[in-house]
C-alpha cells in the first residue's frame, strides 16, 4: 500500500512537472523543472526502499543491516541532487529574468512570441 | 604491504580546481596574473595527461581510491587507455582554446576560473569510475560551460544558452533516474562492481537494469548530440565565442566517451546489449550522419556549417564504435582527429567572420578579407581535415574505420554514410570557401587575426600533423584502447583488487 | 631515395614559390621550371634500370598495413616523364601567358603541388597512398580551375569538377579498401599478383564498379564527362597540363595499372569498352558543334579518353599496347593544341570560332603548328596520332564477342574517327580561313617568341614519333608495356603495314570526315549552332539544387530552435528507451520484499499523499496564474519534505525544506519582474503534451513500485558498519557526504559556488527597465510584524546554524543544512524588506567567501596526500599526524566548514543578485 502511494506520488509529480516543462514560457518551464526535481528526488530515495522510524544514525548495539536502518546512500545522493538542482534552478531563473528584458518577453522561442502576446495586467 | 597511492591520477582534477580557487581569490588583487596562471596550470595538466597516456600504454590500469576507501564503497578514479586518450586530447584542446582566448575582447568575469572548472570537470568525467560521480562531474563541466557560453550573451545567443541549460537540466534529471535505478536494482554505483553484478542479476531484474542502461545512453546521447536528441547543437555552438566553441569541440566527445564507457566497460558482459543495444545505437548514429550532412548542405553560414560537421562526426563515431573492436579502434583515432579539426575550424571561421564586417560568417558577396592568404590556407587545411579528405589524418581515421567495419551486410550503410557524408561535406565546404574567399567586393575593413588565435590554430595544426605523421603509433594506441575496452574484466579486476593504503588512518573519536 | 626526391621535390619547390613575392615573376617561373627539369633528369637517371625491366622501390611503414612508399616500373616511369616533361613546357608557356595581374606565386605553387600529387599517383606503391594523391590532384585542380576567382564560371566550374571527381575519389577509396580486404594487402605487388583471387571473389563486381567510378569520373567518361568542358574556365596552361595531358589521364592510368587484377572478365569488357565506345563517339560528335576553341578541344579530349578506355576494355594485350601508345601521343598533340588555342586567345582576345576567322594572314607560324597538331589529332599519316589510330583500328577488327558486336564496333570506330577528322578540320579551317575575323577588339599577330617555343617542341615530337617511331618512342613504350603487363607481346611500330583493312579505315575516316565538314558548313552553318540539347551541367545543377532544397526542408522540420519540441523529442526517446526492455522482459516475478516495517497508521501516509498530489495537480492546473502556482508548488515541496520525515530521512527533510524556502523566495523575486500570467495556449498542444507527460508519469510509477517491492543486495551495510569506527560519525548520511563520497560533495559545492558566481556575473550591471503598466509589488510586502520578527531572525539563525553544523557528523545537520539555515534567515530578512544595505552582494565580498570555502574543502582533502594517503582521506585523531596534532577533530570537519561557507555565499549570491536589481521605471511602454 505505502509503496503504491509513494510510487503514484512520484508518477503525478513527473507528469505534472514534464507537462509544465513542455510549456512555451520560461517561468512555467522553471515551475515544471522544480516539480520534476521533486519526482526525481523521491525516485532516487525510493531506490533505497522505504523504511519507517529508523534513520541511518547508528545506535550502538543495533546490527548494521538495512533491516534496522534506512539506506543512507540514496539519501546522500538525494542531498547532492537537491543542492545541484537548486543551483541550476537559480541559473535558469536568472536567464529567464534577463531574457524577459533582452528579448522582450518570456517566451522560450523566438517564434513563440508571435504566437502568443504577453498578457497585460 | 600495499603500494603508495598514485596521486598523479587525481592531479588532473584537483590542480585545475585549486587553480580556479586561486584565480578567484586573486581576481581583484592581481588581475594581470589571471591569464598566466591559467595558462601555466593548463599546460601542466596537458603535459601530465601525456605522461599518464604513456603509463596507460603499458597495459597497466591505474586505480586511485579516493578517501582511501576500497571499491565499490568509495569513489575510484580509473586510468585506462581510453581515459588517458581523452585526458591528453582535452589537454591539447584546452591549451589551444586558452591561447585563442588571449586578449579576447568581452571575456566574461571569472573567465579563467570557469575555464579551470571546466577543465576539472572534463578530466573528472574521464577519470571517474563511479556512475554518480560521473553525474557530478557532468554538472561541474556544464555549469562551467554555461558560464563560458553565456557571458554577455544577448538576444539569440541568450535564448540558445537558455535552451542549452534547460535541455541539460532535463538530461541531468534523467541521468539521476537512470543511475539511481541502476543502484536500486544492483545495489552499487561503481562501474567495475556493476559490471560484475549485472550478469549475476536474477532474471526478473533484467528488464529494469537494461532500461536503466538505455536511459543512460539517452542522457549521453543528448551530450553527444545523437539524433533525435542533438538538435540543440548548431544553435548553441553558433552562440559561443571562438575559443569557447573550440573548447566545446570536446564537449560532444564527453557524451561519446560516456556511451562507449557504459556500453563496453559496464554492460560489456550483457549479450542483450550487444544484440539489441549496439544495433540501435548504430542506427541512431547513421541517422545523425544523415541529419548532419543535410544541415551542412542547407546552412548558409560558416559557424553552423562547422557545427553540423560536428554532428556528422558524432554519428560516425557512435556508428563505428558499434561495429566491432577494429572499427572502434578506428573510431577512437578519428575522434582525436575530428576534435582537433573542428576546434581549429571554429577558431578559423570566427577569425574570418571578424574580417567580414556586418556580413560576418554569412556566405556570399562580402568585403574581401584582410588576410586572405593566411585565412585561405588555414580554411583550406581545416576544411580538408574537417571533411576527412586525404591527405590529412581524417582520411586515415576513415580508412581505419572502414577497414575495421565487419563483413555484415548492414555495414554497407555505414560505408555509404561515411563516403556520402564526406562528399557532401566537401561540396558544402567548397561552396562556403569559394563564396567567402573568392566572391568578394569592396574594401577590406576588418581586424587581423589576433596573435593568440593564431597560436591556438597553430598548436592544433601541429597536433594534427603529428597525428598524421605518427599515424602508425596513434592507430596502434587507439586499437589497443579498443581491445582493452573489449575486455571489461581487465578493468573490473584492476578496480576491485585495489587495496587501500594500510593502516587506515582512522580511529573513532 | 630517388623516388622520394622525385615526389617531394615539387612540394618543396611549391612552398618556395608560395613564399616568393608576386613581383618576382621570373624567379618564380625559373624555380618551377627548374624543378620540372630536375625531375626529368632524375627520371633519366632511373631510366636504364627501368628499361632493363627492373622495378625501383622505396618505402617506410606508415599506419596499420599501409606503407608510405613508392614504386617505379615502366608504366610509372613513362607517366612521370609525361608529367615532368610537359610540366616543364607548361611552366615556360605560363610564364608568358599569365598577365601582370595574375599572382605568379599562387599559380606556380599550385601547379607544382599538382605535379607532386600527379607523380604521387603514378608512383605510389600501395593503393591507399594512391588514393591520397588522387584526391590531392582533385583539390589542386579545384584551386587551379578557380584561379581567376573573380569569374563566376570559374568558381562554378571548379566546384563542379571537385564534386564529380571527389565523388569518384570516394568511390575509389571504397573500392580500394574492399580490394585490400580481398587481397589482404594494399601493396601493388600483392594486388597485381592476386588477379585470380580477386576475380573469384563474390565482391569482385562491387570492387570493380567502385574503382571504375573513380577512373571514369577522373577521365571524364560518359556520363561523368560534363565537368571537363566547364573546367575550361581555367587559365589555358592549366587546361593544357591538367585537362589534356596529365590529370584526366589518371583515370586511364588506373585502368592500365589495375588491368592485371581487375581485367579479364566479361563484366570488365562490357563496362569498360562499352563506356569507352559511347564516350568516344559522343565526345567526337559534340566536339564538332562547339563554338569555343577550348570547348572543342575539351570534347575531343573526352572522345580520345573514351578511345583509350575502350582499348583497355578490350581485354587483349595488343589493345593495351595501343591504349598506352595513344596515351602518350594524345598527351603530346593535345597539349600543343591547347597551347595553340591559348596563343590565339592571348593574341586575339577571343576563343569564339564565330569571331575567329581567317587568322592565317596574321599568324601563319602558329597556324602551321596548329595544323600539324590537328593532323595528329585527326590521325593523318606520318604523325604520331596515326600510328596509335592504326593499332586501334586493327584491334577493333579482331574482337571475339557476339557476332553483331564484331560487326558494329569497327563501323562505330570508323564513324568516330571520321568525326574526329571533322572537328580537326573545323579547328583549322574555321579559325585560319573561312572569311575574315568578326568583331575582334585588336588586330591579331604572332605571339612572343617564348610563348610559341613549347608548341614547336611538342609539334616536332609529333612528327618525330610519327615518322621514326622505332628510334623515338619504341623503348619508352616497351618499358611501359612491360610494366603494365609484366611481359612483352609481339607488336610492330612500323609506319607501313601494307594496304590492309586498318589503313583502309583510316582513309575512309579521313575522307568521310573532311566531306562531312564541307557538308555541314554548306547545309547547316556551324556558327548557327548556339547550344546543344543535352547538357550535363543542367543535370548536375538540378540534382544539387534538389538535394539542397530537400536538406533545407528537412532541417527546417527539425526542432532546432524550439525548446518545447526539442524537449518533447527527448522525453519520447527516454520513455521509449525505458519501455523497450521492460516490454521485452517485463518487470519479472520478483519475490515480494517490503521494507516498510513498523509502518505508522496509513492515515498519515494517505494524507501526505493527498497533500502532495493535490498540490502538484493544482499547481499544474493553475499554471497560468503564476503566483498561485508558485504557492502550490511550495505546498508540494512541503509535502515532499514531510514525506522524508516520515520515511526516516531527517537530513533530507531539513535540506529539502530549506532549499524549498530558498527556491520559492528566489522564484518570487524573479516573478516580480516577469509577466504575472501565462498566455492561453491552443488546446491540441496541451493535450498532446498531457498524453506524453501522463505516459511518463505512469512509467515512473510502475518502475518505482517495481523496485520498491523487490529485494536487493546493496553496498550500504558497509557504510552503516564503518561510519562510526572508521568515519568517526554516527550520522551515516553525513559521513557519506563528507567522507565515503566526499568527492561528490566537493564537485557539488563547486557547482553551487560556480552558479552563485555566474548568476551574480550575469546580472552585474544589469538594469531593469520596467513597463510603467506593471505594478511594483515589493511595496506591500513587508508588514510591520514581519519587519520586527526579522530583527531577531538573523542572530537566532546564526546560533541554530552553528549548532546544526557542530552536531552534523553525529545527528541530522552538517555543513549544508547549517549553511542553508543561515542563508534562508537572511532571505527572510530580505523578503521582510530589511537588510538591503548589509546584503548587497556588490558590497559584501561573497566571491572570496566561495573561493575560501572551496579552498578549505579542497585543502582538507589534499592534506592527506602529504601524509601518503589518497586525496580526501579523512583523518581524525591519529598519533602519527604531525599536522593535525592533538586537536581532536576530524579533517572531515574542515571539509564541512568549507561546504558551509560555499553554501551560504552561493545561496546569497544567487538569490540576492536578482533581488537587488536597480530598477528604472520607463514612462513609456517598452517596445
Amino acid at each position: 500500500m505505502t509503496e503504491w502511494l509513494f510510487a503514484s506520488a512520484i508518477g503525478v509529480f513527473t507528469a505534472c512537472g514534464l507537462w509544465l516543462v513542455l510549456r512555451a514560457r520560461t517561468f512555467d518551464v522553471v515551475l515544471g523543472l522544480a516539480l520534476f526535481s521533486y519526482a526525481v528526488n523521491l525516485f532516487i530515495f525510493a531506490m533505497g526502499r522505504l523504511t519507517f522510524a529508523a534513520p541511518a544514525i547508528v545506535q550502538p548495539g543495533t546490527q548494521a543491516t538495512l533491516a534496522n536502518y534506512a539506506d543512507p546512500l540514496p539519501q546522500a545522493l538525494v542531498l547532492t541532487a537537491i543542492v545541484i538542482s537548486f543551483a541550476m534552478t537559480a541559473l535558469v531563473l536568472t536567464l529567464a529574468l534577463k531574457g524577459r528584458f533582452v528579448n522582450r518577453g518570456d517566451a522560450c522561442d523566438g517564434d513563440e512570441e508571435k504566437r502568443f502576446e504577453d498578457v497585460p495586467r | 604491504m600495499t603500494p603508495a597511492p598514485e596521486h598523479w591520477l587525481v592531479v588532473p582534477i584537483v590542480l585545475p580546481l585549486f587553480a580556479a580557487v586561486l584565480l578567484l581569490l586573486l581576481e581583484r588583487i592581481r588581475p594581470a596574473w589571471q591569464a598566466p596562471i591559467s595558462l601555466v596550470v593548463t599546460l601542466a595538466v596537458a603535459v601530465l595527461a601525456f605522461r599518464l597516456a604513456a603509463i596507460a600504454d603499458t597495459d597497466r590500469i591505474g586505480v586511485y581510491l579516493l578517501g582511501n576507501w576500497r571499491a565499490p564503497f568509495g569513489i575510484v578514479l580509473v586510468l585506462d587507455r581510453l581515459a588517458a586518450l581523452m585526458l591528453a586530447l582535452t589537454g591539447v584542446i584546452a591549451v589551444a582554446s586558452l591561447a585563442a582566448s588571449w586578449r579576447l575582447a568581452g571575456r566574461g568575469p571569472h573567465f579563467h576560473a570557469f575555464f579551470q572548472m571546466q577543465l576539472a570537470g572534463l578530466n573528472g568525467a574521464f577519470l571517474t569510475g563511479d556512475i554518480f560521480n560521473l553525474f557530478v562531474f557532468f554538472e561541474v563541466l556544464l555549469i562551467a560551460s554555461y558560464a563560458l557560453l553565456l557571458h554577455q550573451a544577448g538576444g539569440r545567443a541568450l535564448r540558445a544558452g537558455m535552451h542549452y541549460v534547460v535541455i541539460n537540466l532535463i538530461g541531468a534529471s534523467l541521468f539521476l533516474i537512470a543511475a539511481s535505478l541502476l543502484y536500486g536494482v544492483t545495489g552499487s554505483l561503481n562501474f567495475a562492481d556493476l559490471a560484475g553484478r549485472l550478469p549475476a542479476l536474477p532474471e526478473w531484474d533484467a528488464g529494469l537494469a537494461r532500461g536503466a542502461a538505455l536511459l543512460l545512453l539517452v542522457v549521453f546521447g543528448v551530450k553527444a548530440a545523437l539524433l533525435p536528441l542533438g538538435f540543440w547543437l548548431p544553435e548553441t555552438y553558433g552562440a559561443a565565442p571562438a575559443p569557447v566553441a573550440a573548447l566545446f569541440a570536446i564537449m560532444t566527445k564527453v557524451g561519446i566517451y560516456a556511451i562507449i564507457r557504459v556500453t563496453f566497460t559496464v554492460f560489456g558482459g550483457d549479450d542483450w546489449m550487444t544484440e539489441w543495444g549496439h544495433p540501435a545505437l548504430y542506427v541512431l548514429g547513421l541517422l545523425t550522419i544523415v541529419f548532419g550532412a543535410m544541415g551542412a548542405l542547407a546552412t548558409k553560414r560558416l559557424v553552423p556549417l562547422i557545427a553540423y560537421l560536428v554532428l556528422i562526426s558524432s554519428g560516425m563515431l557512435i556508428a563505428a564504435a558499434m561495429l566491432g573492436v577494429a572499427a572502434l579502434g578506428g573510431a577512437l583515432y578519428y575522434l582525436v582527429h575530428t576534435t582537433l579539426a573542428v576546434a581549429g575550424m571554429f577558431l578559423v571561421v570566427h577569425a574570418i567572420a571578424d574580417q567580414r564586417g556586418p556580413r560576418a560568417d554569412r556566405f556570399g558577396n562580402g568585403p574581401p578579407l584582410v588576410q586572405p592568404t593566411l585565412l585561405g590556407v588555414l580554411f583550406l587545411i581545416g576544411a580538408v581535415a574537417a571533411a576527412g579528405l586525404p591527405p590529412l589524418s581524417g582520411f586515415i581515421g576513415k580508412v581505419l574505420m572502414l577497414q575495421g567495419s565487419g563483413q555484415a551486410p548492414s555495414v554497407a550503410w555505414f560505408w555509404a554514410a561515411v563516403l556520402g557524408s564526406g562528399l557532401l561535406a566537401t561540396f558544402a565546404l567548397a561552396r562556403a570557401g569559394s563564396s567567402v574567399f573568392w566572391k568578394t567586393h569592396g574594401m577590406a575593413t576588418g581586424v587581423p587575426m589576433a596573435l593568440g588565435n593564431r597560436a591556438g590554430v597553430a598548436l592544433l595544426a601541429v597536433a594534427g600533423t603529428l597525428l598524421f605523421v605518427f599515424a602508425g603509433d596513434a592507430a596502434r594506441y587507439s586499437l589497443a584502447s579498443a581491445q582493452q575496452l573489449a575486455q571489461p574484466r581487465l578493468y573490473a579486476g584492476a578496480v576491485m583488487s585495489q587495496t587501500p593504503v594500510s593502516p587506515p588512518g582512522r580511529t573513532s573519536p | 631515395m630517388l623516388l622520394y626526391c622525385l615526389v617531394l621535390l615539387p612540394y618543396a619547390a611549391a612552398v618556395g614559390c608560395a613564399l616568393l613575392p608576386d613581383t618576382a615573376r621570373n624567379a618564380t617561373a625559373w624555380l618551377a621550371g627548374l624543378t620540372a627539369l630536375v625531375a626529368c633528369a632524375l627520371l633519366g637517371v632511373a631510366a636504364p634500370a627501368v628499361f632493363g625491366g627492373e622495378i625501383l622501390r622505396a618505402s617506410v611503414p606508415w599506419f596499420a598495413d599501409v606503407s608510405f612508399g613508392f614504386r617505379m616500373d615502366g608504366l610509372a616511369w613513362a607517366f612521370a616523364l609525361v608529367i615532368c616533361g610537359i610540366g616543364a613546357l607548361v611552366v615556360l608557356y605560363a610564364r608568358y601567358y599569365l598577365s601582370a595581374e595574375d599572382p605568379p606565386a599562387r599559380f606556380f605553387a599550385l601547379l607544382l603541388a599538382f605535379m607532386g600529387a600527379m607523380l604521387g599517383v603514378v608512383l605510389a606503391d600501395n593503393l591507399i597512398l594512391l588514393v591520397v594523391f588522387w584526391e590531392l590532384t582533385s583539390l589542386t585542380s579545384f584551386l587551379l580551375i578557380g584561379f581567376w576567382t573573380h569569374r563566376a564560371d570559374a568558381r562554378a566550374g571548379a566546384r563542379m569538377a571537385l564534386t564529380v571527381t571527389g565523388m569518384g575519389g570516394l568511390c575509389l577509396l571504397g573500392g580500394v579498401i574492399l580490394l585490400g580486404r580481398i587481397v589482404g594487402s594494399y601493396s601493388l605487388d600483392a594486388v597485381l599478383a592476386a588477379g585470380e583471387v580477386v576475380r573469384a571473389d563474390p565482391l569482385y563486381p562491387v570492387v570493380m564498379v567502385l574503382i571504375l567510378m573513380g577512373a571514369f569520373t577522373k577521365s571524364a567518361q560518359f556520363p561523368f564527362h560534363f565537368w571537363l568542358p566547364h573546367a575550361m574556365a581555367a587559365p589555358t596552361p592549366v587546361s593544357a597540363y591538367l585537362h589534356s595531358a596529365t590529370m584526366v589521364k589518371a583515370g586511364v592510368f588506373l585502368l592500365a595499372r589495375l588491368y592485371p587484377t581487375l581485367g579479364g572478365s566479361e563484366l570488365w569488357f562490357y563496362l569498360v569498352s562499352g563506356t569507352g565506345l559511347v564516350t568516344m563517339t559522343f565526345g567526337a560528335a559534340v566536339a564538332i558543334f562547339q563554338q569555343d576553341l577550348k570547348g572543342l578541344l575539351a570534347y575531343s579530349t573526352i572522345s580520345h579518353l573514351g578511345l583509350i578506355t575502350f582499348l583497355f576494355g578490350l581485354d587483349s594485350r595488343l589493345a593495351v599496347v595501343a591504349g598506352l601508345f595513344h596515351i602518350l601521343n594524345h598527351a603530346v598533340f593535345k597539349a600543343s593544341l591547347f597551347m595553340a588555342a591559348g596563343i590565339i586567345d592571348h593574341e586575339t582576345g577571343s576563343r569564339d570560332m564565330r569571331q575567329l576567322n581567317g587568322l592565317w594572314q596574321f599568324m601563319p607560324i602558329t597556324g602551321t603548328l596548329a595544323m600539324v597538331a590537328a593532323g595528329a589529332m585527326a590521325g593523318v599519316p606520318l604523325l604520331n596520332g596515326f600510328l596509335s589510330k592504326e593499332m586501334f583500328f586493327s584491334e577493333t577488327l579482331d574482337l571475339d564477342a557476339h557476332r553483331w558486336i564484331e560487326m558494329v564496333v569497327p563501323v562505330v570506330a570508323t564513324v568516330a574517327a571520321a568525326m574526329a577528322v571533322t572537328y580537326s578540320v573545323r579547328f583549322i579551317h574555321d579559325v585560319f580561313w573561312n572569311g575574315q575575323p568578326v568583331g575582334l577588339d585588336r588586330t591579331p599577330h604572332e605571339p612572343p617568341r617564348w610563348l610559341r617555343v613549347p608548341v614547336e617542341i611538342l609539334v616536332v615530337l609529333c612528327l618525330a614519333v610519327g615518322i621514326f617511331p622505332k628510334w623515338t618512342i619504341a623503348p619508352v613504350l616497351a618499358a611501359m608495356v612491360n610494366g603494365t603487363l609484366g611481359m612483352r607481346p609481339e607488336y610492330s611500330l612500323a609506319l607501313w603495314h601494307g594496304f590492309n583493312t586498318p589503313f583502309l579505315m583510316s582513309l575512309v575516316a579521313l575522307g568521310a570526315g573532311a566531306a562531312f565538314y564541307v557538308g555541314l558548313q554548306r547545309y547547316i552553318n556551324l556558327h548557327s549552332v548556339t547550344r546543344l540539347p543535352v547538357s550535363g551541367k543542367h543535370a548536375f545543377d538540378a540534382v544539387m539544387g534538389a538535394l539542397e532544397t530537400f536538406a533545407r526542408k528537412g532541417v527546417a522540420a527539425m526542432p532546432s530552435t524550439s525548446l518545447p519540441r526539442h524537449l518533447a523529442w527527448i522525453v519520447v526517446t527516454a520513455f521509449a528507451a525505458m519501455a523497450w526492455p521492460l516490454w521485452q522482459f517485463g518487470f519479472g516475478d520478483a519475490p515480494s520484499a517490503r521494507f516498510s516495517a513498523n509502518a505508522p497508521p496509513p492515515m498519515t501516509g494517505g494524507l501526505l499523499w493527498l497533500l502532495a498530489v493535490s498540490a502538484a495537480l493544482a499547481a499544474t492546473y493553475n499554471y497560468r496564474r503564476r503566483m498561485m502556482a508558485l504557492v502550490l508548488l511550495g505546498a508540494a515541496g512541503l509535502a515532499v519534505s514531510l514525506t522524508f520525515v516520515l520515511l526516516s530521512a531527517p537530513d533530507l527533510a531539513l535540506t529539502q525544506l530549506l532549499v524549498e524556502v530558498a527556491t520559492i523566495a528566489l522564484m518570487m523575486i524573479v516573478l516580480h519582474y516577469l509577466p504575472q500570467a501565462s498566455p492561453v495556449e491552443p488546446g491540441v498542444r496541451k493535450w498532446r503534451d498531457a498524453a506524453l507527460a501522463g505516459a511518463a508519469g505512469v512509467g515512473m510509477t510502475a518502475v518505482a513500485h517495481a523496485v520498491l517491492t523487490r529485494p536487493f543486495a546493496s553496498i550500504s551495510p558497509f557504510y552503516l558498519a564503518k561510519a562510526l569506527p572508521e568515519g568517526g560519525g554516527t550520522n551515516v548520511v553525513n559521513v557519506i557526504l563528507v567522507d565515503f563520497r566526499g568527492f561528490d560533495t566537493l564537485g557539488e559545492v563547486t557547482v553551487l559556488g560556480a552558479s552563485g558566481l555566474l548568476v551574480f556575473a550575469l546580472l552585474a550591471g544589469f538594469e531593469v527597465h520596467r513597463d510603467h503598466r506593471e505594478v511594483d509589488m515589493s511595496g506591500d510586502w513587508n508588514p510591520l510584524i514581519l519587519r520586527t520578527v526579522t530583527r531577531v531572525v538573523l542572530p537566532l539563525a546564526a546560533l541554530v546554524a552553528v549548532f546544526l553544523f557542530l552536531r552534523g557528523h553525529n545527528l541530522p545537520g552538517g555543513g549544508f543544512i547549517a549553511g542553508l539555515v543561515f542563508a534562508c534567515a537572511i532571505l527572510v530578512l530580505r523578503i521582510g524588506g530589511g537588510g538591503r544595505p548589509i546584503l548587497d552582494p556588490a558590497r559584501l565580498p561573497y566571491q572570496p567567501w566561495i573561493a575560501g570555502g572551496l579552498l578549505i574543502a579542497a585543502l582538507s582533502g589534499a592534506g592527506a596526500m602529504l601524509l601518503g594517503y589518497p586525496f580526501l582521506t579523512s583523518a581524525s585523531l591519529h598519533p602519527v599526524l604531525p599536522v593535525v596534532g592533538e586537536v581532536p577533530i576530524a579533517s572531515a570537519a574542515f571539509f564541512d566548514l568549507g561546504v558551509f561557507l560555499v553554501v551560504v555565499a552561493a545561496t546569497m549570491l544567487s538569490t540576492m543578485s536578482p533581488g537587488l536589481l536597480p530598477e528604472i521605471v520607463d514612462p513609456e511602454p517598452v517596445s
